[in-house]
């Protein structure tokens, strides 16, 4: 399935959708399937800075740990706390419910380094190969 | 690089099933076909089923064959009622475990001998260089397939497809049937913590008894929740909790020993002397009082000082927490103490609790 047009997207499999300079970050639809079931997400405070490409947080399923990279810089302005009782939704829907830290951006031409959804297509599909 | 990986017999069955494959112990298996925690729930709740055609299967027959098998298995299987299995180690003389298996007698001279993947050739040779030429010694690894059904409804399941007659075999009983002309042999045995068969045909009939047992309801699982599920029943996993420096008491499995007959097995010595001493380390079981997952590797602390070191760890289903399994010392393997968990830098609270970490309920 294309991956969702509305958003940019990281080698490390996160998506950013920016509105009013704000970008609500999440993992792919295509990471959380290669993680399988996930069990905890370890996301920072409201008030923490994140950095372009830099760790934010921790994501384990049950059989891999993964770290979580911030697609932009700036200051965490909300979390998705529903993911304490229910990272599950990360799996149901990684583009919605499954969204994980909101980002007042600090430098909004990071965003020209990210991929689109198709060139993020075309990456996963190279990948997939062996 | 590598030889390829080998095949099992359900190979195809697991490719049209989309399963994730992964190479486990030089075979392609699947690691998972709808999720681990689905197919753990099943095992749990109704009934899943597992290819464990990777494992190895060796026969031990004619009259000679129990005395001969007894001096490689710590359990005396010479006193294994016809029907019956158990679980053995075959160690070395100095005491380390060459692998865990299991061997069912199905017939008087009839000994079937289950091992594990990883450690199949090894096995083999053992046999073969230490079963003696009149008992008879046969691999059937290749030629049969092994699927395991576990959970609360299995054995139904089982009985409603195949035979009435596995209603009736007992925990760990065995017996060799056949269903639609092809032979099988059959266990009340399993490596989930629930009620459930094993069960053994020919490698061009395996495919019938999955499709069989599939369109019966039964669930495919992946050796994903194969691991969850063992673990959660604090079942080790030879070359994660068991190596050849393991000695048995310290795995506390002292049910598959059997010293009070004199029958010179190989480790027996060593096994009594370690009995002597006592273990300087047991197998713990750690369930986390916080969120963070121990994984094999992560170091055990107590009071600051590393004192073991992670074999088996993951995340419980049914707990909905991490459990995991660690060597320490008696002193500290007692059922209560608190210890921290390494998790990448952060500390994770465990304590020690008794085995099993999740048992199934029972009926009657």
């Amino acid at each position: 399935m294309p991956s969702p047009q509305d958003r940019l997207y990281t080698r490390e499999h996160e998506w950013v959708k920016v509105e009013d300079q704000i970008g609500t970050v999440g993992i792919t639809d295509y990471a959380q399937d290669q993680l399988g079931d996930i069990v905890y997400v370890q996301l920072p405070p409201v008030g923490q800075q994140v950095r372009h490409m830099e760790p934010f947080g921790e994501i384990e399923s049950v059989k891999a740990v993964a770290d979580l990279y911030a697609p932009v810089s700036g200051e965490v302005v909300d979390v998705n706390r529903e993911l304490d009782e229910h990272p599950e939704l990360v799996n149901q829907d990684p583009y919605g419910r499954g969204w994980m830290i909101k980002v007042r951006l600090s430098e909004p031409s990071e965003l020209e380094r990210l991929m689109t959804a198709q060139a993020y297509d075309q990456y996963i599909a190279q990948e997939a190969q062996p | 690089m590598s030889s390829p990986l080998l095949r099992t017999p359900l190979y195809q069955e697991h490719v049209r099933l989309r399963a994730r494959m992964f190479p486990f112990a030089g075979w392609e298996m699947p690691l998972q076909y709808r999720g681990i925690i689905e197919e753990h729930r099943a095992v749990r709740t109704a009934a899943g089923m597992f290819d464990v055609s990777h494992m190895g299967r060796y026969w031990i027959v004619g009259e000679r064959a129990a005395t001969a098998l007894r001096r490689l298995t710590t359990y005396n299987v010479t006193a294994l009622p016809q029907g019956m299995g158990h679980y053995s180690f075959l160690c070395r003389e100095d005491g380390g475990i060459l692998d865990d298996v299991y061997v069912f007698r199905p017939a008087q001279e009839r000994f079937l001998v289950v091992a594990n993947a990883a450690n199949a050739e090894k096995v083999w040779g053992w046999l073969q260089s230490h079963i003696p030429p009149s008992a008879g010694l046969e691999n059937v690894h290749l030629e049969t397939a092994m699927i395991a059904v576990q959970g609360p409804k299995a054995v139904a399941i089982c009985a409603a497809v195949l035979s009435p007659s596995l209603t009736h075999l007992r925990r760990r009983g065995c017996l060799e049937m056949t269903w639609q002309g092809m032979a099988m042999f059959a266990s009340r045995t399993g490596y989930t913590g629930e009620d459930g068969l094993e069960l053994v045909v020919p490698a061009y009939h395996g495919p019938l008894l999955w499709q069989r047992l599939l369109e019966a309801g039964v669930v495919p699982c992946g050796l994903g929740a194969r691991d969850t599920l063992r673990l959660e029943a604090s079942l080790p996993l030879y070359g994660q909790d068991i190596d050849e420096s393991v000695n048995p008491l310290e795995l506390g499995l002292t049910f598959a020993l059997s010293l009070d007959d004199d029958a010179d097995f190989l480790g027996r010595e060593a096994i009594l002397r370690a009995m002597r001493e006592g273990p300087r380390r047991i197998l713990a079981c750690l369930l986390a009082e916080g969120r963070g997952i121990m994984r094999p590797g992560f170091p055990v602390l107590h009071q600051g000082q590393q004192v073991g070191t992670i074999t088996s760890g993951g995340y419980s289903p049914m707990l909905g927490v991490s459990i995991g399994m660690a060597f320490l010392a008696p002193s500290l393997a007692q059922v209560g103490t608190r210890l921290i968990v390494d998790v990448r830098g952060r500390s994770l609270p465990v304590r020690v609790v008794r085995r099993p970490f999740y048992r199934a309920p029972r009926e009657g």
